[in-house]
């Protein structure tokens, strides 16, 4: 498997047209590491993972492994929020094939390594079904197989099991934990679940509010794995986070009431 | 399960075929059809055989024609100057949806000619090609052709901005180039809507075709329908009408079966 590459963010700003929704944010994550990234809804978590995949322009720079990103590559997979990305006129084996279809892998190879990532995510019984025949956890887990299968070194996530109910969401965690562990890969999470961030981080990265959101705090989880809940060291960091996040909404909320009174000039 | 065992002895053999609901369906179709050629019959029998010929005489002069072979050669004519002229412009307008909808200068390029000429029905076109391309097999095909290489290349730019735009994303952090996008996401997400446009062009053929065949031809449903005049023949009309309606319906079907067949991965 790839090892996991560095992900360097240095004085990133992201704007559309007038509006300059993330600025200047520096973040240097370790090879291997998983980030959570949490913030309130609007202040552009999505936007600058975005950016790490290298479909947004940036102002600043971002080097992943040492190379400046400027554009999509294999080596970093994005895992949407929304299963839709799957192509439905694909079954589950060929939409988690595809990548390796573009590279120009040979057909057996290509069937072997796709059992080998249809397993992994626990969905070999229903490799040859189409997507739409599937539930909703089960299209996120072939979402994540496809992406896993090209060996990304890093893997940016984009609340990947927000639509998905509190038992499969559990599930899933436990076996992202797994498979991070066996990839080695960085991971970028984006999550409003503090207690997801919690079980799975190496690191949490809380935003402020937008416009020119940035990075407010990083909050190291030195804690082993499985991850204990109830324990006293993940109530206390809970309540940091909380706390910290709850500010960063109340500001977002008072602005934009603001701004539906007075707009700012 | 238990649905299936308890009802399994009687929905068996022909007691399935007589009874199903599909069969129940057929039926009243069936059953309207019947009454409403009864009922064209008893109109017929209050007017005269040149205002409105009787089922009955239509039914013999099918037979004659079929005896003789003119119905099957003004069948194969029409249907022959359709298929040919659709395929043709089934093939053109996929591509040329495919680029005007992917690349902005195509699109700007070909816009003004598409937004001048989706006004004009082809019917305007049947004197300006008979000059153009004297009465012989061409003119007509072009006419069909150009029937149908508008609604594809329309219905085609319409598949390619419905492209979900994250499926783009996803496939490019997998690796994809502009072309393989191009074959690999774009293509199939807009395969449901260039059949609906090879659809509506397929029924639109059918009226050029007609009126193409009326203005310039010897062979064809149209030129059958329109020399019927001539020889006080309203049988012949009737033969020509009720050929169009059936040829029609066998050719949506046949476009529908295939579609079902090859293209069923991409209805979704
Ligand atoms: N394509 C775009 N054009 C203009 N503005 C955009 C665009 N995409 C996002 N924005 C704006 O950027 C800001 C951040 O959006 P983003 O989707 O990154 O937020 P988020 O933190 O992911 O929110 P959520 O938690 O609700 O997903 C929002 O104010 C949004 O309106
Ligand atoms: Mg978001």
């Amino acid at each position: 498997m790839a090892k996991g590459a560095s992900i360097q963010l240095d004085h990133v700003g992201i704007s559309f047209g007038e509006a300059h929704v993330v600025s200047n944010v520096n973040l240097d994550i370790r090879p291997g590491e998983f980030i959570c990234l949490l913030g309130p809804s609007g202040c552009g978590k999505s936007t600058l993972l975005n950016a790490i995949a290298g479909f947004l322009p940036v102002a600043g720079s971002i080097h992943v492994g040492g190379d400046r990103v400027t554009k999509p590559g294999l080596d970093r997979g994005v895992v949407f929020q929304s299963a839709e990305v799957l192509f439905p006129w694909l079954t589950i084996r060929e939409n988690v094939e595809y990548g390796l279809k573009l590279a120009g892998v040979p057909k057996q190879e290509r069937h072997k390594k796709a059992d080998h990532f249809v397993a992994l995510v626990g969905l070999s019984h229903a490799a040859d079904k189409f997507p739409k025949q599937l539930s909703g956890g089960m299209r996120q887990r072939a979402q994540i197989a496809r992406v896993l299968i090209n060996e990304p070194s890093v893997v940016l996530m984009d609340e990947p099991f927000g639509a998905l109910d509190a038992q499969t969401r559990e599930v899933l965690q436990k076996e992202l934990d797994r498979i991070w562990r066996e990839t080695g890969c960085t991971i970028v999470f984006v999550t409003h679940d503090i207690w997801e961030a919690l079980l799975l981080a190496d690191r949490v990265v809380v935003m402020t509010a937008g416009p020119k959101a940035g990075i407010k705090t990083i909050e190291n989880i030195d804690l082993p794995h499985p991850r204990d809940a109830a324990s006293p060291e993940c109530l206390e960091l809970f309540r940091r986070l909380r706390d910290d996040i709850g500010e960063e909404v109340k500001r977002a909320l008072e602005q934009q009431g603001l701004n539906k009174e007075e707009p700012v000039t | 399960m238990t649905d299936a065992t308890q009802e399994a002895p009687m929905k068996s053999g022909l007691a399935r075929i007589m009874m199903g609901p599909n069969a129940r369906k057929a039926m009243i179709g069936v059953l309207s059809v019947v009454c409403g050629v009864i009922l064209w019959h008893l109109a017929s029998l209050r007017t005269s055989p040149l205002f409105l010929p009787s089922p009955l005489t239509v039914a013999q002069t099918t037979m004659e024609m079929v005896a003789d072979g003119s119905l099957f050669v003004a069948i194969g004519a029409s249907a022959w100057r359709i298929s040919a002229g659709w395929a043709m412009g089934v093939v053109l307008g996929v591509p040329l949806g495919l680029l005007m909808g992917r690349f902005h200068v195509v699109r700007l390029i070909v816009d003004p000619y598409i937004e001048f000429f989706r006004f004009i029905p082809p019917i305007a076109f049947v004197t300006l090609a008979v000059i153009w391309f004297g009465p012989g097999e061409f003119t007509k095909i072009v006419l069909i052709f150009y029937t149908t290489v508008f609604i594809v290349t329309l219905n085609t730019i319409a598949g390619v901005s419905a492209v979900n735009p994250l499926r783009l994303q996803a496939a490019r952090s997998m690796g994809a180039t502009k072309l393989s996008e191009m074959t690999t996401v774009i293509f199939p997400s807009a395969v449901p809507f260039m059949i609906t446009g090879a659809r509506i062009a397929m029924g639109n053929s059918f009226l050029t075709v007609v009126s193409a065949e009326i203005v310039s031809a010897q062979t064809g449903l149209g030129a059958m329908i329109w020399t019927a005049r001539n020889f006080g023949r309203t049988d012949w009309v009737f033969v020509g009408i009720i050929a169009l309606g059936i040829l029609g319906y066998l050719f949506d079907r046949a476009f529908r079966l295939a579609t079902q067949k090859w293209f069923k991965r991409f209805l979704f």
